[in-house]
């Protein structure tokens, strides 16, 4: 009896489960494994459109004739890489016409004309003819003819299905893509991005943690800039910051704190005489990190905030009876009640920084030093136009990931057990 | 009285005032004002010599009376430095003045010499500072974003440092660019576009989300463990990874350009965060419920609806609008499926916009605030829920 109860409970399991697990993994997971595949072809944007012939109807009089009309088709294969087999054309004509002197591919039969124009190299074109008689005499409609449109059809080969593999997408990731430096640039920003996030954040909630007029209101506008669409934010710290136009500069300029407009965005290095040493500091990239802690520390702060407020309220009485400075209490009491959370988060948004795209390329397309692994692949797939080398770089990001993610289980695991 | 909280007293409570007579500057250079000088020199001393007065004189002075004194005697002396400003500006100095003997108010002799002053002091004036600080950073770019788009270009180019909106002109000149990008550049059609889109996520994933987070939640079966782990593992890839394999798919389905297409992608991608979420609030309904469901012989699918639905509403809102947040912000996958400008959601058309090197700013930022408000309504006014929801969803970027 209840070995038949658990098979239903099962059943029922798997029916509740089947839409949602079909629906991810044919639009996550499959993508993730598809790009193992397309990484290893040659494969350009264009190369993926399914090779189709087409033809272009043109209708014209011929001279002298009022009874005859000439048609020509432009034909031409859609691709410039792929042939099309066994290309099938059929075209209907009125009543009361019929061709002339048909081409030997065609065959005409009772209105429609059928032809069969074999193999199709790639780039192939042609200007098809066919001369149309009225066999009473008289004139032919030529909008009647113009207003319908031929049909083909045609097999070929999908790009991305047959079976030549290469190893040419790795090599250039490696060894022509300046990867060195794409991997330094990722993971400076993400370092320094999950860092500062949580040092703002640490400090938004200590702040928020004290009782003040308007602490409600307060905590909400600090997750404004986590909450708001990052197209628009972008494009407000872009006006901001743009070196001639924009309002951070003028009013530098205006308090004489500069002499000249920084161009923060698209400025790769800037050099700072410090005690005599020139410090290069990558300008854009800061900026973009500075970004980066302005939209995501909310979160960091979000998080430290509840942990913050589930610590018991007599610790610190306790620390006020011990006579207990605020700096020794948050040493000694805040900070060790916070370390889980803060571990927890670093990971988190390591992880996330590392595959954030947006939000650079919004702000400055991946140029002037910003160029990280998600931006590189946006760049090799859709600007460079290859497919094949954006799915390595896509590859890369999921090792480095899985490796990350690896990492993140061991240690939680092993907090599970320290628990 | 201890010396070092005295110094760190007059001190920091100086650099406060100084920070907050700055940001009032900034704010008034931007309304137009000529101003070229903090003057960091003469407010600091300034906030210096009254703090110490406010030592000496101590109680023997009624609050409100001291407070106009220092307002008043700081005013002067400001408004003697920088000359020919505008009223409001020196009343704004003068409200300034008033909040910061307030501050500082319930510092005496006495009180500077108690145990751990020193840092009293310091922890005190830096929440202040901070709490001034983190608005004036968070909430500039908003208030640029908002007043930029009342602007013109020419003004703008005149002096672009001045912000002051002109309230008597025509409504229509005022709102010139909001009519712009709603009658030239069709916002409307995309505020349509991106409402359907947001709510039709959210439906199709509670749709999907609702009964496989009760199987996670509730039953047994063959791979569970697996499954639970699965969800978190799958919700950490990131969206850039998928974009390749999506676009060729899409491409040779016809799926691009296709607000379905949109739709299904935007969905998968929420799913996993929306089961997570759901399945820990599901575990926390008492198992009795259902129990006694099992025995009036209703069926799974009685158990969700009568049963669940009711009892987790406040889990199901914060999911639905934690996923109507990302759908409505979602830009990349909307970059990539939609290029045809009839199809656009909202942010893809303010993309677009901006790819234009000659349309005006205000005009983009305008597109900008439309976007925005949305998203900031919704949260002001459902804090509570979305709360709840970022800190379930806490991994999403």
């Amino acid at each position: 009896m209840s070995d038949t109860l658990s098979k239903i409970e099962k059943r029922t399991a798997y029916i509740l489960l089947l839409p949602a697990v079909f629906l991810v993994f044919s639009i996550i997971l499959f993508p993730i494994f598809a790009n193992v595949w397309i990484s290893f072809k040659e494969v350009g944007l264009k190369d993926i459109r399914i090779p189709e012939p087409r033809a272009k109807k043109i209708v014209k009089s011929i001279k002298d004739s009022s009874d005859e009309i000439k048609i020509i088709y432009k034909l031409r294969n859609s691709s410039l890489i792929l042939d099309i087999r066994d290309v099938k054309f059929q075209d209907k004509i009125p009543k009361n016409v019929e061709p002339v002197n048909l081409d030997e591919r065609c065959q005409f039969k009772s209105n429609i004309i059928n032809c069969n124009f074999g193999n199709w190299k790639a780039k192939y074109k042609e200007n098809f003819q066919i001369i149309l008689k009225n066999k009473k005499g008289e004139k032919i409609n030529k909008k009647e003819i113009k207003s319908i449109k031929p049909k083909l059809s045609g097999k070929s080969d999908n790009i991305l299905l047959n079976t030549n593999f290469t190893l040419k997408n790795f090599k250039k990731v490696f060894f022509q893509n300046e990867f060195f430096d794409l991997l330094m640039t990722t993971f400076y920003y993400t370092f320094f991005g999950t860092i500062g996030s949580i040092v703002f954040g640490i400090l938004a909630a200590q702040l928020v943690n004290q009782k003040f007029f308007g602490r409600t209101f307060m905590r909400s506008i600090l997750l404004f800039p986590y909450v708001g669409p990052v197209v628009a934010l972008a494009y407000t710290w872009e006006l901001l910051l743009d070196p001639y136009s924009g309002t951070l500069n003028n009013l530098l300029l205006n308090f004489q704190v500069i002499q000249e407009p920084l161009n923060l965005l698209g400025q790769k290095y800037l050099t700072i005489n410090f005690f005599g040493f020139d410090l290069k500091l990558r300008l854009a990239l800061t900026t973009v990190i500075i970004f980066e802690i302005w939209r995501y520390f909310p979160l960091a702060f979000l998080f430290i905030l509840a942990r913050l407020q589930a610590v018991p309220k007599e610790l610190y009485e306790a620390a006020d009876v011990d006579g207990a400075g605020p700096v020794q209490k948050f040493v000694s009491i805040t900070l060790p009640q916070i370390t889980a959370v803060i571990s927890i988060l670093f990971m988190i948004r390591f992880i996330w920084n590392f595959n954030k795209f947006e939000d650079i390329f919004l702000l400055t397309g991946g140029a002037s030093g910003t160029r990280t692994l998600p931006i590189n692949v946006y760049e090799q797939g859709f600007t460079i136009s290859d497919i094949g080398m954006g799915s390595a770089v896509s590859i890369v990001i999921v090792a480095l990931l899985l490796v990350f993610m690896f990492v993140y289980f061991r240690l939680l695991g092993k907090r599970a057990d320290e628990n | 009285m201890k010396i070092r909280s005295l110094i760190l007293y007059s001190f920091i409570s100086s650099i406060f005032l100084f920070s907050l007579i700055s940001i009032w500057k900034i704010l008034s250079t931007l309304q137009g004002i000529d101003l070229k000088n903090f003057n960091f020199a003469i407010i600091l001393s300034l906030g210096i010599g009254i703090s110490l007065i406010n030592l000496v004189i101590g109680d023997k002075l009624n609050n409100y009376v001291k407070s106009i004194v220092f307002a008043s005697f700081f005013t002067l002396i400001d408004g003697f430095i920088i000359q020919n400003m505008p009223i409001w500006y020196n009343i704004g100095v003068f409200g300034i003045i008033i909040f910061y003997s307030f501050k500082i108010d319930k510092y005496n002799q006495k009180n500077l010499e108690l145990e751990h002053s020193s840092q009293s002091v310091l922890f005190e004036f830096l929440t202040l500072f901070g709490i001034v600080l983190f608005s004036f950073v968070i909430l500039f770019p908003f208030y640029m974003m908002i007043v930029t788009s009342f602007k013109t270009q020419a003004a703008l180019l005149i002096n672009p440092l001045d912000f002051s909106i002109n309230f008597a002109q025509d409504i229509k000149e005022l709102f010139k660019s909001y009519f712009v990008i709603f009658d030239t550049y069709k916002f409307g059609r995309y505020i349509l576009i991106s409402t359907f889109v947001s709510v039709g996520t959210v439906i199709i994933t509670l749709i999907f989300a609702i009964p496989a987070a009760y199987a996670v939640a509730r039953l047994n079966f063959f791979g569970k463990n697996f499954l639970s782990t699965s969800i978190l593992i799958i919700y950490m890839f990131p969206a850039i990874v998928l974009v390749i394999p999506l676009y060729t798919v899409f491409s040779q389905l016809g799926l691009r350009n296709n607000v379905g297409g949109l739709l299904i992608v935007y969905t998968a991608t929420t799913l996993p965060v929306a089961i997570y979420m759901l399945q820990g609030y599901f575990k926390s309904i008492p198992k009795e419920l259902e129990e006694a469901a099992i025995m009036d012989k209703l069926n799974w699918f009685g158990i969700i609806i009568k049963i669940i639905l009711p009892l987790s509403i406040p889990a199901i809102s914060s999911v639905a609008l934690y996923v109507f947040m990302i759908a409505w912000n979602e830009f990349l996958f909307s970059l990539m499926f939609l290029d045809n400008p009839n199809s656009f959601t909202l942010s893809r058309a303010i993309q677009y916009l901006s790819g234009d090197a000659e349309t005006p700013r205000q005009y983009l930022m305008a597109g900008s605030v439309v976007v925005t408000i949305p998203v900031l309504f919704i949260f002001v006014y459902f804090e509570k829920y979305l709360v709840s929801g970022l800190t379930a969803g806490s991994v999403k970027g």
